[in-house]
């Protein structure tokens, strides 16, 4: 019942409205003379240093979610839901070159998505709106999920109702101010909420891991609980240590991840925010400070077998909600009012990542189909319009998901959104790089990818789905003589890149017209105070320093 | 180096910069923790960490390590 989380209720609350407040102060932080422009509330300004960057981007890329639905996954699986640790440890040496091209291509043309970058690239609005409609539809579950993490929350606060919406009515509100606030403050809200989020978060962590290991033992008797466990289960494939058959699935499993992470549309918006490319290049050596908090979150999953922590009932009758073991953790082993905190931050963790999540939804479909088929004349204004009544419309529906389907849908299209923004790899990655590629060649590679993928997918079962019941999918499937199981998305990458490379040969063969590129080399390398070239301009351009006051900014 | 494509003198120094053999370093911290070989066994024991997990978290440092260093290496020398 909720009368025994009083004290619980009432931080969180206190905490959530104090972030609220800063939500709306926030479009007056940092602001320019003329906010009304896409540049301003979609990306901040385009001129975040590198705390801001660092806060922004590890508040949207470690999201409540995460940090909720890994530590299940230890508690459930073991071994395998630590693949989060070498995920983001290869991430950022992987995209250090990479995102630097990007900034600095964005900024000389004025991109704002990474379907901006394609449509210039390959002069393709095709490949463009298959690259923004792929991140809208990743994004979305993703936003919702975000939901589920303060709902594991709230279940265990004991906020809960007997109707549906009785149940959903602190989420809607929770959403609903969100909404007002960052249709109002744009990029800088979360921005400035990251702050409190994080800082709450590292307090939290730290403090968990060092003071339960002494409570529950050691890491030694926590590591052990968890083998006797794991050695008590029918489950095969479950463990403190992998076996022979879920290895490849947790190295590409780590692998597709880390490759799927910076095309997000979400991640991206959180890189072109950043002032210039130092402020990239330092970030991707501070980012992985979060790696180790989410390395040692992963780990509250063991200490919540050592803790003998039983999850709370899901949704159906007879199953349970994992992902409530870690909140179940902190309500038997802390005080109420640390737990409160606890609770805050994961709540405000999920304000961060779903502000930007639903911001970076919102400038994909105006710059790529509101601007692109509906209105080819919308001026910044119009656009920075757009864009803030879109980002109502994206979180109406991320709360509609919750309320009216099952969460487990919200989680599937997850799964599937990681398979599917993988499949915009070659166009916007490896376009960083290289026009090689045939535009039609992408487009027909995209399409395979995107239908192996789900059909992957489709085929791998769990103990309790016969579909969509994860991502490793079965080798033996493929024919091979194995039970060996691999990262469905790696999969479907391999085969799109495949087609791309043997379909560029054929057209290019067959002479099919490529169309051009509007992007020149040396703009790779541009930097903060180097100049803007309006789209239709050609390289060679003069370079007169007409930013001449962001050349100085350091 | 980086002549072929002088646009403008600011963007032909930026890049001589990206190009660097350094960069090749990047690649040991994107491998190393996809080889499961190092890694997959509980001794020994550290802080009462088994292998698996002491190692993965310390590949952490290595990839700050060799991001930091691959930053320094390949910086603007005080050109601003």
């Amino acid at each position: 019942m909720w009368r025994e989380h009083v004290t619980e209720i009432s931080i969180f609350t206190a905490l959530f409205l104090l972030v609220s407040a800063m939500g709306f102060i926030a479009s007056r932080w940092r602001a320019s003379k003329d906010m009304a422009h896409l540049d301003e509330w979609g990306l901040g300004g385009r001129n975040f240093g590198g705390w801001i960057t660092w806060f922004l981007i590890g508040g949207d890329l470690y999201t409540a979610y995460t940090f909720v639905a890994v530590p299940a996954l230890v508690f459930g699986a073991g071994a395998m839901g630590f693949f989060a640790v070498p995920y983001t440890v290869v991430i950022y040496p992987m995209v250090f070159l990479v995102l630097c091209r990007l900034w600095s291509v964005s900024h000389r043309h004025g991109f704002v998505t990474p379907a901006d970058f394609v449509r210039s690239r390959f002069d393709s609005p095709v490949l463009a709106l298959l690259v923004a409609i792929t991140g809208i539809v990743a994004t979305m579950p993703y936003i919702a999920l975000q939901l589920v993490g303060i709902e594991a929350v709230l279940k265990t606060m004991g906020v809960t109702g007997e109707s549906s919406l009785a149940r959903h009515l602190p989420i809607i509100i929770a959403f609903a101010i969100l909404a007002a606030y960052t249709y109002q403050s744009g990029l800088r809200a979360p921005a400035l909420i990251a702050f409190v989020k994080d800082t709450l978060i590292y307090v939290v962590i730290l403090a968990a891991v060092l003071y339960l290991p002494y409570k529950l033992g050691g890491w030694g008797e926590i590591f052990d609980a968890a083998d006797a466990k794991f050695a008590a289960s029918p489950n095969p494939n479950d463990g403190i240590l992998l076996n022979a058959n879920n290895q490849v699935q947790y190295v590409t499993l780590a692998f597709g991840s880390a490759l799927a992470l910076f095309l997000y549309p979400h991640s991206i918006t959180g890189v072109l925010a950043s002032r210039n490319r130092d402020v990239i290049k330092r970030n991707m050596s501070a980012l992985p400070a979060y790696s180790v908090l989410l390395g040692l979150i992963a780990l509250l999953g063991f200490m919540a077998i050592a803790a003998d922590v039983q999850p709370l009932p899901g949704a159906t009758a007879g199953t349970v909600d994992n992902n409530t073991v870690v909140p179940v953790l902190f309500d038997q082993q802390f005080p109420s009012w640390f737990t409160g905190v606890a609770y805050a931050a994961i709540g405000i963790g999920a304000l961060v990542p779903a502000a930007i999540m639903s911001i970076a939804a919102a400038n994909l479909f105006t710059r790529n189909i509101y601007k692109e088929y509906l209105r080819r004349d919308a001026t910044p204004a119009q656009e920075a319009k757009v864009s803030k009544l879109t980002s109502l419309v994206v979180k109406i529906g991320a709360v509609a998901c919750i309320v009216f389907l099952d969460p487990q849908f919200s989680i599937d299209l997850q799964l599937i959104g990681g398979v599917i923004i993988l499949q915009t790899l070659p166009a916007v990655a490896l376009g960083l790089y290289t026009r090689w590629f045939h535009r039609g060649a992408l487009i027909a590679g995209w399409a395979v990818g995107m239908s192996l993928g789900m059909w992957m997918l489709y085929q791998v079962s769990s103990p309790t789905r016969s579909h969509f019941g994860g991502s490793a999918f079965p080798l033996e499937k493929f024919g091979f003589d194995t039970t060996m199981t691999i990262y469905a998305g790696f999969v479907a990458v391999l085969a799109n890149l495949l087609v791309a490379t043997a379909l560029t040969l054929v057209l290019r063969a067959a002479k099919v017209a490529d169309g051009g590129d509007r992007t020149s080399p040396d703009e790779y390398f541009a930097d903060e105070g180097d100049p803007r070239v309006s789209r239709d301009e050609r390289r060679g351009v003069d370079a007169a320093p007409e930013s001449v006051a962001g050349a100085n900014a350091r | 180096m980086a002549t072929s494509e002088p646009q403008t003198p600011a963007a032909a120094k930026t890049r001589a910069k990206d190009k660097s053999p350094w960069n090749w370093l990047l690649f040991v911290p994107v491998v190393v923790p996809l080889i499961p070989a190092f890694y997959n066994t509980d001794s020994p024991r550290i802080l009462g960490f088994p292998r698996f997990y002491w190692l993965q978290l310390a590949y952490i440092l290595l990839g700050v390590a060799v991001t930091t260093l691959v930053y320094q290496l390949t910086k603007k020398r005080g050109d601003r």
